[in-house]
């Protein structure tokens, strides 16, 4: 019963791990033979300034993207959690990009983002303000490939935290209401710490997904401009399938498959002393 | 609560629905304007042109990527769905040893980065002479993990007494799982085979990553070198029209299902 999971587990998952850590100690072009160098790659990874760039836009990505989800989610959340009429249509319409593929999003984006005749710069005239160069001006880029991520994955997340919303019992409100506590003080005073672990599990999840960035800045900037979109893994991606430096790649992969499990498990550890 | 209040719920909720939409509007109508136009719309074009669309068929196999998608993504889905049930039902209804362990590597494998596996998995592909094949496409996805935690869950639920009668009857396990155990936990089936399906078609790294033919490449595949690669001579309109024709299927199975879908996709993040 359990054969198809062992030997899908031992060819896809099990056999490449160990491949990955061997392959780290070569240098190999795929087409000649592999050719050993020891620590070579791992000297280099610490030693590449474009990887630790990459890193670094990945971490800007998270550090705009994390919170920005999880306010303007929870926000959307409390609105729906309201009295109101139509909580199925809007629900529908937030959730609407997120069963959309990433690829349609990007391009849809890239003209919205366009920065002669895109429509959120044509906007922003029509305002009486200035162009901003969404994906042409170095500093501002990542951020708006973090708002693009935003509106692609954050339907998902309104969900999670109304489900989180409706676990909270009534009868804390109502205390509240005799008080006469207002909205605010009770979501501050009631609501957020009611939904922690709901705001945590969005925290954690969006940490792991934002770490594989990869398509949005791929189709959008192609890492441009000036490296400032370039992600880990479009970092990781180029390096093997533009270079073919295959063992350098695998070292990249387990070096920042390791940074991942680090942060989610020191994110996790914060939580959990927080909590208690 | 107060009228104005509600007045400017309302409102902000209005403005927030139409930034999810908006956009989508605005493609598919730029995809049916004429290229000039593009520039300067804002909702409706002054004609509708399906010329787009007529240029997109003729520069590239959407035709047979759409085949090929809907091939590899059903296949995935049906047999990740037979797959994790059979693991799924070993793991809470079988007595074996290493039941536990499998359980504790199929958790700590959902931990595990894609990134440490991807370059090895591709190699994996090259010796076997996969790449430029389905199988590529197809075979690393016949398990899912998450499937089979589903189905673990779903089938511990159900009672004893439907397996045990089922046994008395002469049934094998595998006649158990699916005619009998199946017909029980049918929303299971629909939210496994949802992800699966979505998980899929929507995957575009590892077919870039394997696919070189273009005659077999995925639609979202094709469609992504459509707009990074130079052939649609910076065509706007065009490139459009092969985003709303990849978007297309996957809203209107939305719009139909919608309930399904939130619910399946929202269950990924409370199984955490």
């Amino acid at each position: 019963m359990v054969s198809p999971y062992l030997i899908h587990l031992f060819v896809f998952i099990a056999f490449p791990v160990i491949f990955s850590l061997l392959l780290t100690f070569n240098q190999w072009n795929i087409i000649g033979p592999m050719e050993w160098v020891g620590f070579g790659n791992w000297k280099r990874v610490f030693a590449d300034r474009l990887f630790w760039t990459a890193i670094f836009n990945t971490l800007i990505f998270l550090a705009i993207h994390i919170p920005l989800q999880i306010i303007v989610a929870l926000a959307l959340a409390e609105f729906l959690n309201q009295n109101i009429k139509f909580k199925g249509f809007f629900r529908a319409a937030f959730f609407m990009p997120v069963v959309v593929s990433g690829v349609v999003v990007t391009m849809l984006w890239q003209q919205m983002f366009n920065y002669e005749n895109g429509v959120l710069n044509r906007l922003l005239i029509s305002l009486g303000l200035g162009k901003v160069g969404w994906l042409i001006d170095p500093d501002v880029a990542m951020a708006s490939i973090a708002i693009m991520a935003t509106w692609k994955n954050i339907g998902l997340y309104v969900i999670l935290f109304l489900v989180g919303l409706q676990t909270v019992p009534k009868q804390y409100y109502e205390a509240a209401d005799m008080e006469g506590a207002s909205h605010w003080q009770k979501f501050i005073k009631i609501t957020v710490p009611m939904i922690n672990p709901t705001i945590f599990m969005v925290f954690i999840l969006s940490t792991i997904g934002g770490f594989s960035l990869f398509i949005e800045p791929y189709v959008l900037t192609g890492g441009g401009p000036l490296n400032s979109t370039l992600s880990a893994v479009l970092y990781i991606y180029k390096q093997a399938f533009e270079y073919y430096h295959m063992g350098y790649s695998a070292t990249l992969g387990v070096f920042f498959a390791f940074l991942i499990v680090m942060v989610v498990i020191l994110q996790k550890k914060f939580i959990e002393r927080d909590v208690s | 609560m107060s009228i104005i209040k509600k007045t400017i719920l309302y409102i902000l909720l209005t403005v927030a629905a139409l930034s999810f939409i908006y956009p989508f509007f605005w493609m598919i109508m730029a995809s049916l304007s004429p290229e000039a136009e593009i520039g300067s719309l804002v909702f409706f074009p002054s004609r509708i042109t399906f010329s787009n669309y007529i240029s997109m068929v003729s520069k590239i196999p959407i035709g047979r990527a759409l085949f090929n998608s809907l091939l590899v993504s059903g296949i995935n889905t049906g047999v990740a769905l037979v797959f994790s049930s059979m693991v799924g039902y070993a793991l809470s209804r079988m007595e074996f040893k290493g039941r536990n362990l499998i359980f504790m590597i199929i958790i700590f494998t959902m931990t595990l980065p894609f990134q440490i596996t991807l370059i090895p998995n591709y190699i994996i592909m090259v010796k076997l002479r996969w790449v430029d094949s389905y199988l590529s496409l197809t075979v690393p996805f016949l398990i899912n993990t998450f499937g089979i935690l589903m189905f673990r869950q779903a089938f511990k639920g159900l009672p004893q007494a439907l397996i045990d009668a089922a046994r008395i009857d002469g049934c094998g396990d595998l006649r158990i799982i699916f005619t009998i155990l199946w017909p029980n936990i049918k929303p299971t089936i629909v939210t496994v085979g949802i992800l699966a399906f979505m998980g899929s078609w929507n995957e575009v790294l590892w077919p870039l990553i394997v696919i070189r033919d273009e005659q077999l490449m995925t639609l979202p595949q094709l469609v992504t070198l459509f707009a990074v690669g130079g052939r649609a001579e910076s065509q706007i309109g065009v490139k459009l029209a092969s985003a709303v024709f990849l978007a297309t299927p996957i809203i209107v199975a939305y719009l139909f299902f919608q309930k399904h879908f939130i619910q399946s996709m929202a269950s990924t993040g409370l199984k955490e």
